[in-house]
């Protein structure tokens, strides 16, 4: 190995100084806002019937595995999270190419991509629940629907924004649209459809779990709204603590997908 | 000799909302195979438009375009186009990059695939066949894209400003050296320049267009009585003044738009 010099060592042990500070301090925020929320709950500071508290969550979810009841929950909207996510990416590439190949569709269909876009979305769960049934169809449609339209758009965008000289070079050694397509459009857009995927994921799991609150026998959204109906605020909390690391999971899944894909482009 | 390419009064305009901006007006010239011809006249006179129409990207308004006889759209023959910047694609190798004219038209055979490499090998790609573009300086990217064009066995290339983008430098050594290799290659070529000793350097022949409408203000035969003629010992030679200076008037004839400095002296 080749020796490093005294300047290069001495950067690196700051960038790694540096890192271990940052992790230093996102663990005591971590520890500190547990502990803090633990100790004002005993000490009656904050109501724990309303509030809960860590070791209550805990022991709630402990509870919870030991009779299977929370696996149940976890999976099923897990499952509708990823199909959704799946067919939004699916729908969402397959929208955008077609709107790339046919320029006029997308000319007369922007308006109502725009509308449907910034439409609140939750605002169809209900309507979709009476169209579809409380099923799980219903909630999948949930969270493709809250992801969907922006997620055309965006991608129609950046398959716009290709280099018009590097389609232009397609023609030139005697391609066609079809070859724009794919050998520069689709290819050069990859690092755009990733961060496109990083969004989307987390807006599936926010229109899965508006579907599961108003249509579901179970799933997470299902346990917030049943345990806030019956006032059981452990169970509440400890749904969303585990909605936080579902999502923080993840994000971290196509964090990962990009990174190995961004070292093969 | 015979003639390859065949202009006969052809015409083009560019349309806008606002009205019509003539752009050429009766171009009539032809290129003997084998020949060597720049074209040059003051930037935006329509000179790269020139060539998108021979390369069959726009149809002209007017006037016809022959190939070896046969109109263009008929025409069997295969016209190589060099942009002004290389158009490599990032996410291809050097390799990939080279072989994407013949993955288009279906020509990817043992063969050709052994050309390719032949080319890469030739011009001093051997050792950046895996790399990616970025990894290359911009001559030997500019290498890289005319192996790219020549793989294709072009029977006319069309060259567009391909040195405009890099530094002055790289220019003159990476204009010698492509004219050194479509020289080597024996093809026929047509380049586009607003650089007069460029293409006073190269040519065998230059076309002098006017300002906007551009019509054919002058053709002028360069000869220079050289036992090696390249670029570089054109630059050299006594020839090469009286070249630029005639070639400087007829452009700044009608002078009216060209700001005027004085030419080398």
């Amino acid at each position: 190995m080749e020796m490093m010099s005294k300047y290069q060592s001495q950067y690196l042990r700051k960038v790694r100084r540096n890192r271990q500070i940052v992790t230093l301090i996102r663990i005591v925020i971590l520890i500190a806002f547990v502990g803090l929320w633990e100790w004002t709950a005993k000490e009656g500071v904050i109501d724990s019937f309303v509030f809960s508290s860590p070791s209550k969550i805990v022991i709630c979810f402990v509870d919870m595995v030991k009779d299977k009841t929370i696996y149940g929950h976890i999976g099923v909207t897990l499952y509708e999270t990823v199909a959704s996510f799946l067919l939004v990416t699916v729908i969402g590439i397959l929208c955008a190419v077609m709107l790339w190949i046919w320029p006029k569709v997308s000319e007369v269909c922007d308006p109502y991509l725009v509308v449907l876009n910034s439409l609140p979305k939750s605002a169809l769960a209900p309507l979709l629940i009476v169209w579809l049934g409380a099923n799980m169809t219903t909630i999948i449609v949930s969270g493709v629907s809250i992801a969907i339209f922006g997620s055309i758009l965006n991608l129609h965008t950046s398959f716009n924004g290709t280099s018009q000289d590097k389609i232009k070079l397609i023609y030139t050694l005697g391609g066609k649209r079809y070859h724009a397509l794919t050998k520069v459009v689709l290819p050069g857009s990859i690092p755009s459809i990733i961060s496109n995927m990083k969004v989307n994921i987390g807006l599936c799991l926010v229109g899965v779990i508006i579907g599961e609150f108003i249509g579901a026998r179970k799933g997470l959204g299902y346990l917030i709204i049943y345990s806030s109906q019956v006032f059981k605020l452990d169970w509440l909390l400890m749904s969303i603590v585990i909605l936080c690391i579902i999502a923080m999971l993840l994000y971290n899944l196509i964090a990962a997908i990009e990174k190995w894909c961004l070292k093969r482009y | 000799m015979k003639q390859i390419l065949q202009m006969h009064d052809v015409n083009y305009a560019y349309h806008n909302m606002d009205g019509e901006t003539k752009a050429l007006q009766d171009i009539t010239f032809s290129i003997d195979e084998g020949e060597f011809v720049a074209i040059v006249g003051p930037s935006g006179c329509g000179k790269s438009t020139l060539l998108s129409m021979i390369a069959g990207l726009i149809k002209p308004e007017g006037g016809t375009i022959e190939l070896s006889g046969s109109p263009l759209e008929e025409s069997k023959k295969n016209i190589g186009y060099m942009l002004q910047k290389d158009q490599l694609f990032e996410w291809r190798t050097i390799y990939h990059n080279v072989i994407l004219g013949l993955e288009i038209q279906h020509m990817l055979t043992a063969k050709t695939k052994a050309r390719a490499n032949e080319l890469l090998d030739i011009y001093g790609l051997d050792k950046f066949k895996k790399a990616k573009p970025s990894e290359l300086s911009g001559g030997m990217r500019q290498r890289a894209a005319l192996i790219r064009t020549l793989v294709l066995e072009p029977d006319i290339l069309l060259l567009d400003e391909p040195f405009s983008a890099l530094d002055y430098q790289t220019r003159l050594t990476v204009g010698d050296d492509i004219g050194q290799i479509i020289k080597n290659e024996k093809k026929t070529a047509l380049l586009v320049t607003h650089d007069l000793s460029e293409a006073i350097s190269l040519a065998d022949r230059v076309i002098v267009l006017t300002k906007r409408p551009a019509t054919i203000r002058q053709t002028i035969s360069v000869k220079f009585d050289l036992e090696e003629d390249t670029a570089m010992h054109r630059r050299n030679a006594p020839e090469f003044k009286h070249y630029f200076n005639q070639i400087w008037k007829e452009l700044t004839q009608d002078g009216d738009d060209v700001k005027v400095s004085e030419p080398v002296s």
